[in-house]
């Protein structure tokens, strides 16, 4: 049964996207407000190419995290589809569904909330070969002390607890656990944001080295735009729930078509007081609306600088179409009319 | 000659654990002058926040200030009797959080905390206090601060939070802010505003301003001299130009390479400090930061710590080596080194084939 399910998979292998969001929507109910509902992913299309790091930035609340949860299945999709290596991963249940999800692993901010306390570290990274059934468990004792030395720890650790670690080493484990199971993908979620900066260096070449190493493919959640740039391939930028930009990363930033995506980028320091003094960050009005009751037409124009209100931008919602560069795309009325 | 503020000199501050005495902050000497923006980097542990609690004297225990002198104005602040302290806290010296939300208490009013805050120094009365409250949300760009002010902090925006607590911090018109940390928790578009907020009233009030994170690029922003902290002790000190374009110090060097630029296209990987910062109740021998230097001579290991030491203009390092005596092929091999130690472990390590016995 499994070579014939495998069979069409191999000749999928020429397809060059791996993960395809169409029309992913996610809406969480707000219970007693009869139909009221938090909009957290309203109307996503994405796509995640092999081997690639996909850049997804956007402000605290945008989104980001749920569209992370809808790729890897911890989330239902409220509409739409997701399609994982050729197969429809919202539509999967049971067996086949955890076949997929070993593909796919997760790697989470917080790497003191993301590990038991009270397992060992050996037991936090057999936890998933013993899920998935590899290996005999000789086998997974040495598979673990290999993932220790495979992300820089020492392979003797495997009796020690979370605690006795730093927060460096904790994210390392983070890494090792997903790494177990030999995944082609990994959403990593604010991995390096809850660390000290030169720590955050290591955690960075790492993630690096280990992409060349296995041929992974990234998507890599961040608010810091600058880590972003420097680790990703292709950028995407989400507003409130929808994604406003696509973009090679350094088209996006040399040359933004969203005003959203300018401002943004505009308001990030750079480590040089001279580039500091003439940087005029734009000044974004107001701050992000709710996602339960979203701005009419395009969502950024209560905030948006180039907006023409009333009109188009307060009536009508830009869909995300080619502007600019080979392969970006923005949704917005005026792209790139600033 | 500007006004020297604050004057800190050879400040040792202590912890008494059951593990030993913790070095949290080891001879540390540095000023303020009035009206300017001093940075004060290094990574967590450093020793940074327990300088910036050691000013106000709000060590927490076991901790004690054991040795050396805080002059503020002239005025010694660690002889100061209990009753002085508190007029100093808030009337001379404030300090901002790193976390708005913890800082404010949820079940009082916004406008009523600030006024508390006045009203504690005795500098305003109730009625003056009130009317300056909602003068003070508007200085910090508090929109329509003549209802927010009747607001909770949970009705209050991260960023709307970080403004209060600076409008809160500048109520006593004190002549230093110390911020720790202050944008850290805040989104990108969010913190942007309030680094332009705080250029904005170091400009308009004249406050001066002690700047205390680990983001070398909001250093580059706000500040206009830098004071580099490892290991409890300043290693390096300079006017915000020189330490960004000729760091002397490898542990500035390397702080500096650590962090993309989003204005640079990717050219190489970024440089990590190996390991992690010493412990504190036992630091290496010689040079704190041999342990983890690209550039570490026999000399730093056995020889006592050098002292700071003129390399430019203002600027003092405390290195034997520093960095303009490392030749370009030197910094490329430290490079290299700083991420084959890593790689290489890994690259070696043979890895289990797992295909097959998947699923059910």
């Amino acid at each position: 049964m499994q070579a014939a399910e495998r069979a069409p998979i191999t000749a999928l292998r020429a397809d060059p996207v791996l993960v395809r969001i169409s029309g992913a929507f996610k809406h969480f109910p707000i219970s007693g407000f009869g139909g009221l509902a938090v909009r957290a992913v309203d109307g996503v299309d994405l796509e995640i190419r092999r081997g690639e790091t996909l850049g997804l930035v956007g402000e605290s609340g945008c989104g980001k995290s749920t569209l992370a949860r809808l790729v890897t299945a911890l989330l239902p999709v409220t509409a739409g589809s997701i399609v994982f290596d050729g197969q429809d991963i919202t539509r999967l249940r049971g067996t086949k569904l955890r076949r997929v999800r070993r593909k796919m692993q997760i790697i989470f901010q917080d790497p003191f909330a993301s590990l038991d306390p009270r397992m060992t570290v050996g037991d936090i990274l057999q936890e998933p070969l013993d899920n998935f059934s590899i290996g005999t468990v000789r086998e997974r004792r040495k598979r673990v002390q290999e993932l220790l030395r495979l992300v820089g720890l020492n392979p003797n650790f495997t009796n020690r607890y979370p605690h006795e670690f730093s927060g460096g080493q904790r994210q390392r484990i983070g890494i090792a656990r997903a790494l177990a199971v030999n995944p082609s993908f990994i959403v990593c979620d604010e991995a390096v944001s809850a660390l000290d900066v030169s720590i955050a260096a290591q955690i960075i070449n790492l993630l690096q080295d280990l992409q060349r190493e296995f041929n992974l493919t990234y998507l890599f959640i961040a608010h810091d735009l600058a880590v972003v740039r420097h680790l990703s391939d292709r950028i995407a930028v989400m507003y409130l729930g929808k994604v406003v930009e696509t973009a090679d990363r350094n088209d996006i930033y040399d040359r933004p078509q969203h005003p959203y995506t300018k401002a943004l980028l505009s308001s990030i320091p750079v480590p040089d007081p001279a580039v500091e003094k003439e940087r005029a960050p734009i000044n974004l009005k107001g701050e992000i609306p709710s996602p339960v009751n979203p701005p009419s037409g395009c969502r950024f124009h209560p905030r948006c600088p180039i907006a023409r209100v009333p009109g188009v931008c307060s009536e009508v919602e830009p869909p995300l179409e080619p502007h600019g560069a080979k392969d970006q795309a923005a949704a917005c009325h005026f792209a790139g009319q600033f | 000659m500007p006004q020297t503020l604050l004057q800190v000199e050879d400040l040792h501050t202590q912890f008494f654990t059951s593990r030993g005495v913790v070095r949290a902050v080891d001879g540390v000497t540095f000023h303020v002058d009035a009206g300017e923006t001093l940075g004060v980097v290094g990574e967590s542990g450093c020793g940074k926040t327990m300088t910036a609690l050691s000013i106000l004297r709000l060590v927490p225990d076991p901790g004690k200030i054991t040795s050396g002198r805080i002059l503020f104005r002239g005025r010694e602040v660690t002889k100061m009797t209990d009753e002085e302290i508190r007029d100093f806290r808030g009337n001379d010296v404030a300090m901002i959080f790193q976390d708005p939300m913890t800082s404010l208490n949820p079940v009082t009013k916004i406008g009523r905390q600030i006024e508390e805050a006045m009203t504690a120094h005795e500098r305003f009365t109730e009625t003056l206090a009130r009317g300056r409250v909602i003068e003070l949300l508007k200085r910090v760009r508090v929109p329509a601060a003549e209802s927010r002010v009747n607001d909770y902090p949970h009705q209050f925006s991260g960023g709307m939070r970080q403004r209060a607590m600076i409008a809160m911090g500048l109520s006593n018109e004190p002549s230093l802010l110390i911020a720790d940390e202050p944008t850290t928790a805040l989104d990108v578009t969010v913190q942007a505003q309030i680094i332009q907020l705080m250029k904005q009233l170091n400009r308009e009030l004249g406050t001066a301003m002690m700047l205390i994170t680990h983001n070398m690029a909001l250093v580059a922003s706000l500040c206009q001299r830098v004071v580099v902290m490892y290991a409890g002790r300043i290693v390096e000190e300079g006017p915000v130009e020189q330490i960004f374009n000729s760091p002397q110090h490898p542990y500035t060097w390397s702080l500096l390479r650590s962090v993309p630029r989003v204005d640079e296209a990717r050219k190489d990987r970024l440089v990590s400090i190996r390991g992690l910062p010493p412990d504190l109740s036992n630091p290496p021998p010689g040079c704190k930061f041999h342990p983890r230097c690209p550039f570490v001579i026999d000399k730093c290991k056995t020889d006592p710590e050098p002292s700071l030491s003129e390399v430019g203009v203002n600027q003092v390092a405390r290195c034997w080596v520093l960095m303009r005596n490392v030749t370009e092929e030197g910094v490329e091999a430290a490079k290299a080194s700083a991420l084959s130690k890593d790689a290489a472990a890994k690259l070696k390590a043979p890895v289990m084939e797992v295909e097959g016995n998947a699923g059910g």
